[in-house]
């Protein structure tokens, strides 16, 4: 696929290794930390591990929505579905996150509950359309990337005069959390996950613009480079990384030029302003609370709020107690530390949010990167 | 969960939608978020929806980029 094939180059992929290597400086250590799990995942797929110098670790940042989203708001779902029969859909990469009771949204289903996987938020409103003697419910997740999609389904909604569709609403916001890990404790005080610099997001870059990204170089003198989901972008956006390290830089540069600028899809950007405001706090899988975190629906659209249609209520359920997917998700472990990796926690059967998603630190690292951690030897 | 991909519009069908092509195949998204988007643009497509346009020239600089070796 044009614009896709190119930046897989695997020659151009050596040439960008051969430059990293070359301009790292071997008398110190890198850590970068790549926000998304887009990027966890090229990173993991395409073995750009392999082609990094020693001294430079790439550390797997909380930017994957599956991972974060906590038990509670999954229970929440599967409530709606079992005890309101709605019809609830979703998006398949929250089918398998596991849940209370041992159930997921996809065991839920299969002990009769109403769940459909939809491929967008319209799917969902065709399905209302058809249906509308049946409530239908659009489970809402994403960053800023897959929230102006929502917020125009709301509005269309609203425009056909729909009666029957509303949202369950988990939309979470990208520069929140990376104001988060960058106040931990960890980065701030113990030092334990010192960040050099951030590999910064390629597609909710595209809506929100570079510019929200300029506090993190001045204010916290961390180096962002913003890239593309493919594997010569994150390779090119370390090498600029190194190069910022090196010069003593903490800028805000862009290596996904092709599609993202510093002002963002200001189309996008209303459409959110529009429909959803900010909510004071927010739970996250692994960071806990979050302040200003997250988006709910505005008052002006509350005839689509799925919270206050059903009336429900938020109840914080703790994760399993072996799962490391909070210490992974701030980076301060490696899926490697966790007991459960690899032998309960599979993708075919995950424990934890991380083995859920090919995003998740744990699923890329099972999927493409877990021989790598045996030596070879000779038979 | 952020997956997204560039793709050719192929025709552009009403109001705020368009017929892409994906690599042969078609499929009917929503432009509403891209109102400028003509035929043969290139857009990035999430979820049924184009999020954003591909800037070729942008594109092409940044291969080139690629290619060049350190000093």
């Amino acid at each position: 696929m044009k614009y896709v094939d190119e930046f897989r180059d695997g020659d151009l992929a050596r040439r960008i290794g051969d430059n990293i290597v070359h301009e790292a400086d071997p008398s110190r250590d890198y850590r970068f930390m790549e926000f998304c799990g887009g990027h966890t995942h090229a990173i993991a797929r395409y073995g750009v591990v392999d082609l990094l110098p020693g001294n430079l670790r790439m550390i797997h940042g909380p930017g994957c929505p599956v991972c974060v989203l906590p038990i509670g708001r999954v229970d929440m779902a599967i409530r709606l579905a079992f005890e309101r029969g709605v019809m609830l859909c979703t998006y398949g990469d929250v089918m398998r996150v596991p849940a209370s009771d041992g159930l997921s949204l996809m065991r839920a289903k299969a002990r009769g509950a109403d769940i459909r996987m939809v491929y967008s938020p319209l799917d969902a409103l065709k399905l209302a359309s058809a249906n509308p003697g049946r409530e239908v419910v659009f489970f809402a997740i994403g960053f800023e990337t897959t929230t102006p999609p929502t917020a125009l389904a709301i509005r269309q909604a609203e425009s056909e005069g729909l009666q029957n569709f509303s949202v369950l609403c988990s939309h979470v916001l990208t520069p929140a959390a990376i104001t988060h890990v960058l106040r931990s404790p960890e980065v701030q005080d113990y030092r334990t996950v010192p960040i050099d610099g951030f590999v910064g997001p390629a597609h909710v870059s595209i809506v929100i613009g570079s510019r929200p990204y300029e506090g993190f170089a001045t204010t916290y003198r961390k180096p962002v480079v913003i890239a593309g989901f493919e594997p010569l972008d994150v390779m090119q956006a370390i090498l600029m990384l190194v190069r910022q390290v090196n010069e003593g830089r903490a800028e805000v540069e862009n290596e996904f030029t092709r599609a993202v600028t510093r002002e963002g899809n200001a189309c996008a950007q209303a459409a959110m302003a529009d429909v959803f405001e900010v909510r004071e706090s927010f739970e996250w899988r692994g960071l806990g609370q979050v302040p200003a975190s997250a988006l709910k629906i505005r008052g002006d659209y509350a005839a689509f709020d799925a919270e206050t249609r059903f009336d429900l209520d938020y109840r914080p359920v703790a994760d399993h107690k072996q799962c490391e997917c909070g210490a992974i998700l701030r980076g301060v472990k490696k899926p490697t530390e966790c007991k459960l990796f690899g032998n309960v926690c599979t993708p075919e059967t995950p424990m934890g949010s991380c083995m859920v998603s090919s995003e998740g630190a744990c699923a890329a690292h099972y999927s493409y990167g877990r021989f790598r951690d045996i030596p070879v030897v000779s038979a | 969960m952020c997956l997204a991909l560039p793709a050719r519009v192929a025709e552009l069908v009403g109001m705020d939608h368009a017929m892409i092509d994906l690599g042969g195949i078609r499929k009917r998204i929503s432009i509403a978020l891209v109102p400028q988007a003509c035929v043969g643009d290139y857009v990035i497509v999430h979820v049924g929806y184009a999020i954003g346009m591909l800037d070729p020239e942008e594109a092409e600089a940044t291969l080139k980029l690629f290619a060049e070796m350190s000093a």
